[in-house]
C-alpha cells in the first residue's frame, strides 16, 4: 500500500533535482515482503524518507494540481509542523504507529481544531472549530500529518462534488493519458479543458486527493454512497464501515442515522490501516458499539472456495452501462473460477431504498440543520428588524438551494399530519430493506458483489444538465442500501472503461465483519490489477507548475 | 445577565374546562371557572343545562439535581457568571453528540418509583423542534414516545375549610415522567432592542411529571404539587425550588374567573411574579422525531442484568428501590406514631424543610414529652422564623439550644414565661446558654418556699377587696392575685406553687 504510494511520491522530484537515497526502486527482498502497510513506515524508520520530505512533496503536488480543486484548505504550516514533530519520533525510534509522519486528507465535514471547517457551505465560511472529530484526533495521535480539507457538495448533499460553494472538483483521471488518448474532443476548440469528468461525490474532494497522490490516505463521509460513488469514478479503493464502528463525533451529520466516516485509499490493505486506527467505541459517540475492535492484517487469501458470493439480482438496475454489467459478469466468473460459490439472490425491497431515504434524509437535514441561525456560529446576516427575521436571512444567504430544498421537504414530512405517511412508512421500509439483507446473509451468503455506480465518470458539463435531486436518486441505487441497513462496503477499482475512466465494484459485508469484507477485496484487487493512472499534469491554466513526465506517476 | 430564573414548576398547561355533556376541551381564551376546594358551586354553562365542571392537569418540570447536565460533562450550578457553563454540545457546535447522563436517569426511574410508576425498561429520546434564542440546537431533546415511567399515582391531601383538622386524602394519577433538555436564557433588552443568551442552563437534565386531569381546583393543585415538591425534596432526585407564585398566581386567576392561556411562563425572581415564556401550543407544530443520536434507554432489573455487563454502566430498578428512603407519607405516619403528635402536625413538620430533624433532635435531647415539645416547634420556632422569612437551617438557635432551655423548663428551674424570655433573648444569637441567659436576667425560679409564701402574704395584704371576693366564692380572683405574684416575682414563680399558696393562706 503505502510503499506504492510512496515509490509514487518519491518519484514526483522536480526535474533537475538527483532522486534521493532509497528513493525510487525499492531494495530488493524489502520489495517483496508481505504486509505492504508497513512499507513506508520502514522506509521511514530508514531514513530513505522523511516526514517532513513526505509532506513537502505532497504539499507541492496539491499545488501542482490546484485546478483539480480538491482541497478547500491546505494546512501547510501545521501539516510541516507535525512532520517535523514526526520526524523527531523517528530519529528517537520510536514512532507512534504505521500512521506516523503519513500525509493524509480529511473532508471538509469534519471538525478540525484550528483549521477551518466549511462544509463547503456560506454558512460556515470561515468557521473555526474548536475541537477536533474523533477520527481526525485519533489520525493526529498516531503521528499522521493532516496537509488540508477536501472539497464536497455542500453539507455533503450531492453526488457529484459540484454543489459547494468553492466549485467542482474535477477527477484527476480527466487528465490522465488514459483518458486523453481514449476520448475524442468534440471539437479542437475544447482542447479538453470542457471534456473533464466529475469525481462522483460527496467526497469527491478527498478521492482526487488520493487519486492525485497528493496524500496517501483521506477520510470522506458515506451515508449515501459519497465515499463508495466518487472513490469508484477516481478509481481508488472507498470504504464505508458498518455503522456504529467508527465515531461520527466531530462529523458535522447529514443522516445522523447513517452516516458513517469513510476510508479512501490507493488499496485494500492501506483502507484496513486506517480502518484499525480508527474502529472502536468512542465514549463521545453513543451510537459506537461498546466492544473492543481489534485491528488486523489482512491475509493473502489463497484459497476462495469456501467463500459463497451473492449477486443481488435487483441491482442490475435501469440505466447500468453495459460495460459495467459485463465487469460484474466477468467478476462473478472470476470467482466461480476460483472456486466459491456464486449465486443470484434478491432483495425485493431495495428498489424502495432511493425514495425511502429521500424522507428520511430530508427529515433528518431538516433537524440537522435548524441550528444554523447565525446566533452561536457561523454566518449571520445583517438582517437585524427582529430575530425571526435574522433566522430567516441568514438560512436564505448560508445555504445553497439543494440544502434548502431538503429543509423545506423534511419540515413537510415531519409535520404532525404528514408523519405517519412519510416518515413512519418510510422507516418501516427502511426496516424492510434492512431485512432483505439479513435474510440473504441467514442463507449462508458471505458477501454480496454489485456495481458501484451504473456508469463511469460524466463530463462536468453533460452532468449539470440535471439537477441535484435527480442525479442523486440515480446515483446512490447501488450503494443505497448499505447504509440503510448500516452493512458495511467497499467499492474495489476494478478497470477501465471505454473512454479510459475508472470503474469500480462493490462488496457489501455482513455487520462487523470489516475483516472477511477486506480479505477479499483484497484477493478480489489482486487478481484485477487495476491500472495505475498515468497523470499528465501539463502546465496548467490554473496552475504554474512545472511540467511533469506522466512517468513520474507510475 | 439580570438573574431571571424560571420557577421549575407548576406549569398548568391543561388547564381546560368540562360540560356535563361529555369532555371537550375548551378552546383558548375562553373563561375557566372559580371553584372551592369540594369542587362544587360552579356557574352554569351558557347553555344553562349543566354546570361548568374545571379540571385541572398539570406537567410541572422539576430541574433533576447532578453535577453535570443531561447529554453533556458542563456543570450544573446556580448563579453562575453567563455562559460560563456551557459545553460544546450545549452550545450545539456542528457535529457534537449527546450522551446521557447516568445520573439524570437515576433521577428519573427514583422518582417513578416513588410515583407509583411503572418503568419502562426501554425509552426513547425525541427531537422536539422550535426556533428560539435560548435552544441553540433548534430542537429540545426530551421524550414524547416512550418516556421512562408511566402510568402512576399521587397521594395528597388536602385540608378542608382552611380547618387543620379536617384534611381529606386525594390521589392524582401520574400519566409519565419524561426526562428531557431545558433550555438557556433569553434576557430582551428593549430599550436597545437586543436579546442576550445565556446558555448556563441550556441542557441541564428536567424531569417532566404529567398528571392527569384529575384535580379540580387550585387548592388541589397546588396540594398535589406541594406533595410532589416534598417527594422529589425527599429522593434528592430535584431540589424542586418550585414557584409557588406560579400556582398562586393561576389560583388567583381561576378564582377571579380569569383566562388560563396554555402557555408555559417564567418566574422573574426580580418582578416577583411569572411572565409569559413562549406560545407553547397555539398553533405551532414540534415536527417530532426520533433523536437518532441515542440509542434506546435500556434499564435492567435484578431478573434481567446481564451478568458480563459492568455494574457502572447499567441501571438497575431493583437496586434503587431497594434504597428508596422513606416517603413522606410514610414519614408523616411513623411521625405520629412515635412522637404521639397530631397528624396535622406531622404535614407542617414536613413542609418546612429540615423541620423534621430539628423537632427529633430536640426531642433527642430533652426529657420534655415530644407533645409538647411539637408546641415550641411549631408555635415559637417557626412563627419566629416565618416573621423573619428565615429558613430551618438559617435559624439562630439550634435544636441544642431549644432542648437546652426546654430541659431547664422541664426541671422547672424556670417558668414557661421566663422561657419564653429566654427564647427572645436567644433569637439574638450572642452565643450565650439559655443558663447563662437565665442567670443574666435572674429568671430562675424562686426555689425559697419561704421568700415565695412571704411575697404571696405581702399580695394578699394588699388586695383586700379581691381576698373578700374570693372568700366569698369568686374563686376566679384567684387568678388575678396569682398574676400579682407572677409579677412581683418578674416571672420567677412556679404558678402551681403560688397557687397552692395563696389557696393555703386565704383559707387559714
Amino acid at each position: 500500500m503505502l510503499r506504492a504510494s510512496l515509490r509514487e511520491v518519491s518519484g514526483a522530484s522536480p526535474p533537475g533535482e538527483p532522486p534521493r537515497r532509497g528513493e525510487g526502486a525499492p531494495r530488493s527482498g524489502v520489495a517483496a515482503a508481505a504486509g505492504r502497510a508497513r512499507k513506508v513506515s520502514a522506509a521511514l524508520k530508514e531514513g530513505h524518507v522523511t516526514p517532513t520530505e513526505l509532506c513537502q512533496r505532497c504539499l507541492s503536488l496539491i499545488k501542482s494540481t490546484k485546478f483539480l480543486n480538491a482541497y478547500i484548505t491546505v494546512a501547510e504550516e501545521t501539516a510541516l509542523k507535525q512532520a517535523e514533530e514526526s520526524e523527531k519520533r523517528y530519529r528517537r525510534g520510536q514512532p507512534l504507529s504505521v500512521l506516523d509522519g503519513i500525509p493524509i486528507a480529511v473532508k471538509d465535514n469534519f471538525n478540525t481544531a484550528g483549521i477551518e471547517t466549511t462544509c463547503a457551505s456560506n454558512m460556515l465560511k470561515g468557521y473555526i472549530s474548536p475541537y477536533n472529530a474523533t477520527v481526525v484526533q485519533k489520525l493526529l495521535d498516531q503521528g499522521a500529518v493532516l496537509l488540508g480539507k477536501t472539497n464536497l457538495d455542500e453539507f455533503a448533499m450531492g453526488s457529484g462534488s459540484t454543489d459547494g460553494v468553492f466549485g467542482p472538483v474535477r477527477n484527476p483521471w480527466s487528465y490522465s493519458r488514459q483518458y486523453k488518448e481514449k476520448s475524442v474532443p468534440k471539437s479542437h476548440s475544447e482542447d479538453g479543458e470542457s471534456n473533464w469528468v466529475i469525481t462522483g461525490g460527496s467526497s469527491g474532494g478527498s478521492a482526487a486527493a488520493v487519486s492525485s497522490f497528493t496524500c496517501f490516505a483521506a477520510l470522506g463521509s458515506d451515508t449515501g454512497g459519497s465515499t463508495r460513488n466518487p472513490a469508484a469514478h477516481c478509481g481508488v479503493v472507498g470504504l464505508k464501515p458498518t455503522y456504529g464502528l467508527i465515531s461520527r463525533h466531530g462529523l458535522i451529520p447529514l443522516v445522523n442515522s447513517m452516516d458513517v466516516p469513510g476510508i479512501l485509499t490507493r488499496c485494500v490493505d492501506d483502507a484496513a490501516v486506517v480502518l484499525g486506527s480508527l474502529a472502536g467505541h468512542d465514549p463521545k459517540d453513543s451510537t459506537t458499539v461498546q466492544d473492543n475492535f481489534k485491528p488486523f492484517e489482512l491475509p493473502n487469501l489463497t484459497d476462495v472456495s469456501k467463500l459463497s458470493i451473492g449477486i443481488p439480482k435487483e441491482y442490475h438496475a435501469p440505466g447500468l452501462s453495459s460495460e459495467i454489467l459485463a465487469l460484474w459478469s466477468k467478476a462473478a466468473d472470476l470467482f466461480k473460477n476460483a472456486g466459491a460459490k456464486v449465486i443470484e439472490v434478491s432483495l425485493p425491497h431495495t428498489r424502495y431504498s432511493i425514495v425511502c431515504y429521500h424522507v428520511l434524509c430530508a427529515a433528518e437535514v431538516a433537524s440537522n440543520m435548524a441550528r444554523f441561525d447565525g446566533l452561536e456560529y457561523g454566518h449571520r446576516s445583517d438582517m437585524n428588524k427582529s430575530t425571526e427575521s435574522m433566522y430567516a436571512a441568514t438560512r436564505r444567504e448560508g445555504f445553497n438551494d439543494v440544502v434548502r430544498g431538503r429543509i423545506l421537504s423534511g419540515n413537510y414530512f415531519l409535520l404532525k399530519q404528514n408523519y405517519e405517511n412519510y416518515f413512519i412508512k418510510a422507516q418501516k421500509v427502511r426496516r424492510l430493506i434492512a431485512n432483505d439483507f439479513v435474510k440473504v446473509f441467514g442463507s449462508g451468503v458471505d458477501i454480496l458483489l454489485t456495481p458501484t455506480t451504473l456508469s463511469d465518470a460524466v463530463p462536468y458539463m453533460e452532468f449539470i444538465k440535471e439537477d441535484n435531486r435527480t442525479r442523486s436518486a440515480q446515483d446512490d441505487i447501488l450503494t443505497q442500501a448499505a447504509n440503510m441497513a448500516g452493512l458495511p462496503a467497499i467499492n474495489v477499482p476494478t478497470g477501465l472503461s471505454e473512454r479510459g475512466l475508472p470503474l469500480g465494484l462493490q462488496f457489501i459485508g455482513q455487520s462487523f465483519q470489516e475483516k472477511q469484507l477486506l480479505t477479499v477485496a483484497k484477493w478480489f484487487e489482486k487478481q484485477v490489477k487495476f491500472p495505475v493512472i498515468q497523470l499528465e499534469v501539463k502546465r496548467h491554466d490554473h496552475g504554474a507548475f512545472q511540467h511533469q513526465k506522466s512517468a513520474s506517476f507510475s | 445577565m439580570a438573574a431571571a430564573a424560571r420557577g421549575c414548576g407548576g406549569v398548568w398547561r391543561r388547564a381546560w374546562q368540562r360540560g356535563a355533556g361529555g369532555p371537550a376541551p375548551a378552546p383558548r381564551g375562553q373563561r375557566a371557572v372559580a371553584c372551592n376546594a369540594r369542587g362544587g358551586a360552579v356557574p352554569e354553562g351558557k347553555s344553562g343545562l349543566a354546570p361548568w365542571v374545571p379540571v385541572v392537569g398539570l406537567e410541572i418540570h422539576a430541574q433533576i439535581s447532578s453535577n453535570s447536565k443531561l447529554f453533556s460533562g458542563s456543570q450544573v450550578q446556580f448563579a453562575a457568571p453567563p455562559n460560563s457553563l456551557v459545553s460544546f454540545f450545549d452550545a450545539s457546535l456542528p457535529g457534537t453528540l449527546p450522551v446521557l447522563n447516568r445520573r439524570c436517569v437515576e433521577a428519573a426511574v427514583m422518582t417513578g418509583l416513588a410515583l407509583n410508576c411503572s418503568i419502562n425498561k426501554k425509552s426513547l429520546f425525541d427531537r422536539k423542534h422550535y426556533f428560539y434564542a435560548d435552544l441553540p440546537a433548534g430542537y429540545q431533546i426530551t421524550q414524547q414516545r416512550v418516556p421512562i415511567a408511566v402510568n402512576g399515582s399521587l397521594s395528597y391531601s388536602l385540608c378542608i375549610d382552611n380547618k387543620m383538622s379536617q384534611m381529606v386524602t386525594k390521589t392524582v394519577r401520574i400519566k409519565q415522567i419524561q426526562l428531557e433538555q431545558d433550555s438557556g436564557k433569553s434576557l430582551h433588552d428593549d430599550t436597545r432592542s437586543q436579546t442576550l443568551v445565556d446558555l448556563n442552563r441550556a441542557g441541564v437534565g428536567l424531569m417532566e411529571v404529567v398528571m392527569e386531569p384529575d384535580m379540580c381546583c387550585g387548592e388541589e393543585a397546588a396540594a398535589a404539587v406541594r406533595e410532589l415538591q416534598l417527594i422529589l425534596q425527599t429522593l434528592g432526585s430535584s431540589q424542586a425550588v418550585m414557584a409557588d407564585y406560579e400556582i398562586q398566581r393561576q389560583i388567583e386567576e381561576l378564582e377571579n374567573g380569569g383566562t388560563i392561556l396554555n402557555e408555559t411562563r417564567a418566574f422573574d425572581s426580580k418582578l416577583g411574579c411569572t411572565v409569559p415564556m413562549r406560545d407553547k401550543e397555539g398553533k405551532q407544530d414540534y415536527r417530532f422525531m426520533p433523536e437518532p443520536n441515542l440509542p434506546p434507554l435500556i434499564l435492567y432489573d435484578a431478573k434481567s442484568l446481564p451478568a458480563n455487563l459492568n455494574h457502572q454502566q447499567v441501571v438497575n430498578i431493583d437496586w434503587i428501590h431497594e434504597r428508596l428512603p422513606d416517603l413522606p407519607s410514610v414519614k408523616r405516619a411513623k411521625l405520629v406514631e412515635q412522637y404521639g403528635i397530631l397528624p396535622e402536625h406531622s404535614f407542617t413538620l414536613l413542609n418546612e424543610d429540615g423541620l423534621t430533624e430539628f423537632f427529633e433532635n430536640v426531642v433527642k435531647q430533652t426529657q420534655m414529652k415530644p407533645k409538647k415539645v411539637i408546641g415550641w416547634i411549631l408555635k415559637d420556632l417557626l412563627s419566629y422564623l416565618k416573621q423573619h422569612s428565615l429558613t430551618v437551617k438559617e435559624s439562630p438557635v439550634s435544636s441544642f439550644l431549644l432542648a437546652d432551655l426546654l430541659n431547664l423548663l422541664e426541671k422547672k428551674e424556670i417558668s414557661s414565661t421566663a422561657a419564653k424570655q429566654v427564647l427572645a433573648e436567644l433569637w439574638k444569637g450572642e452565643e450565650k446558654t439559655p443558663l447563662e441567659i437565665v442567670k443574666e436576667k435572674k429568671l430562675e425560679l424562686i426555689q425559697d418556699q419561704k421568700e415565695l409564701e412571704q411575697i404571696c402574704q405581702a399580695v394578699i395584704d394588699g388586695q383586700e377587696n379581691e381576698v373578700m371576693a374570693i372568700k366569698a366564692g369568686n374563686r376566679k380572683v384567684l387568678n388575678k392575685l396569682i398574676g400579682l405574684v407572677q409579677r412581683e416575682t418578674q416571672g420567677r414563680s412556679n404558678p402551681v406553687l403560688v397557687k397552692q399558696l395563696l389557696e393555703k393562706k386565704l383559707s387559714q
